[in-house]
């Protein structure tokens, strides 16, 4: 149970240094139709330089609307949202964004066009450098084989590389990632998960990642925000994820706390 | 008890023989193109006409296709057809280039306003079921008779069509790509050229489609209505003009010139765009 402590205690050790984002006392609601719902009450946390940040929680509890509030999709209507200090206002590209959905890329370009294209229309690089930079980025990824293609001729797993290789291509502060290897099938999203861990290693990137996978999150994250439902609250944070031994049944036994952390009070 | 794996000796043999790509037949390869079929039909139905036309044998209420050709090739000869065609196609594209300018106009403001939309969807909604040769007589006494009349009938057909499909496109543009979009900054027109755009294209390409019949119908009846005083008819007047000395295979060689100038820019320049974007980019087979 070491592992797994309170988040208040996280903050005030880290106090100390900067955090690249910090979410303060952060609530967010949006209206449908009828009414207005709250989606997360009160979520406090901040992310460090090359955290492998993991939001984790069931259905509804508003994991996906704190990403695309950190992604200035939408106005937090109390607390706020800072990236090196600055108020998240609007969406950047210094907040690459990776979505689930496999069109997120643009069919009318192709893998290198996709790739070059926030690089020449919001990084303003000239051409010569940005596809140069892509096909660099393209190739971090396996993919060189298939620059020329377009989307519609890759499988799901190398739509969501070249996603990938998009947005680390423009060497944002904090990659996005919205449940990206949720619609691959078991084997490519290992796969996926796998080289998402070997591009970390390569260039110490950022990420905020959002799953519902306990497993997901232990193999790919550093530190882990578990939150419970109806409205979306902090229930604990789990630290130094990576130091969890797979071989020994430790990752297992991670796995099991967080499952009946997540769940208690259910019935299960 | 330990799982196994048991390795399979003939694996390594099996790969490199096998017939993974069978080439397609001559005959099959041919019959493949859309073109081909096409064209087939296109001979069929010459055939039906002349069979027909030779059984009925009355030149002036339906000429054979021969005699329909032997006039067509003569008023080609003799530069009338080419001239009335061109006439006709100049005041098209002034005509279709304005409606089409117009309606992106419309759109991009609907787009980005909420009254925007309201004033398209409104003003659609009354001019579209107006057919644009209805207000023929009125655009007469406005702008007499002439050019000005014409592309004013001929805005009117295009603008509809173009601005409804494509409002309609860009509502249809999904949210990731829209999130996409607004990521990379951009916002405004460059949003809507870069990202709206060829993101609904294929809606477009169907709105300027319809838009392009339109105006070539409309064109065509609005220049069998008048024509004389603007001194160079169009076919339409070509048409109307033959009818009246009862050249009945002039009249026919004016209307297959409609029909071969309607396929040539429907085969030939929309099949093209679409060749080179929507099935390009694999958003429509």
């Amino acid at each position: 149970m070491n592992a797994i402590s309170k988040p208040l205690s996280r903050f005030d050790e880290m106090a100390a240094v900067q955090p690249l984002v910090e979410v303060n006392n952060v609530t967010l609601r949006y209206k449908t139709q009828q009414m207005m719902i709250t989606a997360t009450k009160g979520v406090t946390f901040n992310i460090n330089r090359s955290d492998r940040f993991i939001l984790l929680g069931p259905s509804g509890c508003g994991k996906s609307t704190l990403l695309k509030a950190v992604g200035g999709y939408l106005q937090p209507d109390e607390g706020e949202i800072t990236i090196n200090g600055r108020k998240v206002t609007q969406p950047g590209a210094d907040r690459m964004m990776v979505f689930q959905e496999f069109d997120q890329l643009l069919p009318w370009k192709t893998v290198l066009g996709n790739v070059m294209f926030p690089l020449l229309n919001a990084a303003k690089l000239p051409s010569r450098e940005a596809e140069q930079k892509a096909r660099h980025y393209i190739e971090k990824v396996g993919l060189s084989r298939v620059a020329d293609s377009y989307p519609h001729t890759l499988s799901g797993g190398m739509k969501q590389r070249v996603a990938i290789a998009r947005g680390m291509a423009m060497e944002p502060d904090v990659l996005l990632m919205d449940e990206p290897f949720a619609a691959l099938d078991a084997l490519t999203r290992r796969t996926c998960q796998d080289e998402l861990l070997r591009l970390w290693e390569e260039t110490k990137f950022t990420v905020l990642f959002v799953t519902h996978s306990i497993s997901e999150a232990i193999k790919i994250g550093n530190r882990i925000l578990l939150l419970s439902p109806h409205p979306g609250r902090v229930k604990a944070e789990v630290c130094d994820v990576d130091k969890i031994n797979v071989s020994d049944g430790s990752a297992a036994k991670l796995e099991a706390e967080i499952h009946e952390l997540l769940f208690a009070g259910e019935g299960h | 008890m330990q799982p196994t794996i048991i390795m399979r000796p003939e694996m390594p043999d099996t790969t490199g023989k096998v017939d993974l790509q069978v080439r397609l037949s001559g005959l099959e390869l041919f019959w493949s193109h859309g073109a081909v079929r096409k064209t087939f039909i296109l001979l069929v139905l010459a055939a039906i006409w002349e069979i027909y036309a030779r059984a009925l044998g009355n030149p002036l209420l339906f000429p054979t296709l021969t005699d329909t050709l032997v006039s067509l090739w003569a008023s080609i000869l003799n530069g009338v057809l080419f001239d009335r065609t061109l006439a006709s196609l100049k005041i098209l594209m002034l005509g279709y280039g304005l409606g089409v300018f117009l309606a992106s106009a419309l759109t991009i403001v609907a787009i980005n306003t909420r009254l925007g939309t309201d004033l398209l969807e409104t003003l659609t909604a009354t001019f579209n079921p107006l057919p644009a040769i209805a207000l023929l007589p009125l655009a007469l006494i406005w702008f007499g008779l002439g050019i000005g009349s014409l592309v004013f009938v001929l805005v009117h057909s295009v603008m509809w069509a173009v601005a409804l499909n494509t409002h309609s496109g860009f509502r249809g543009v999904s949210q990731t790509i829209r999130m996409v979009g607004r990521n990379y900054e951009l916002r405004g027109l460059r949003y809507v050229f870069k990202i709206l755009v060829p993101a609904a294209f294929p809606t477009i390409l169907t709105g300027l489609k319809i838009g392009w019949a339109f105006a070539w119908r409309t064109l065509i009846a609005a220049e069998l209505v008048f024509g004389v005083s603007s001194g160079q008819g169009g076919l339409g007047w070509y048409i109307f003009e033959n009818r009246n000395v009862l050249d009945i295979p002039a009249v026919f060689a004016g209307l297959l010139m409609v029909i071969v100038i309607g396929l040539v820019i429907e085969n030939l320049i929309f099949k093209t765009i679409e060749r080179a974007t929507i099935q390009k980019w694999g958003v429509q087979n």
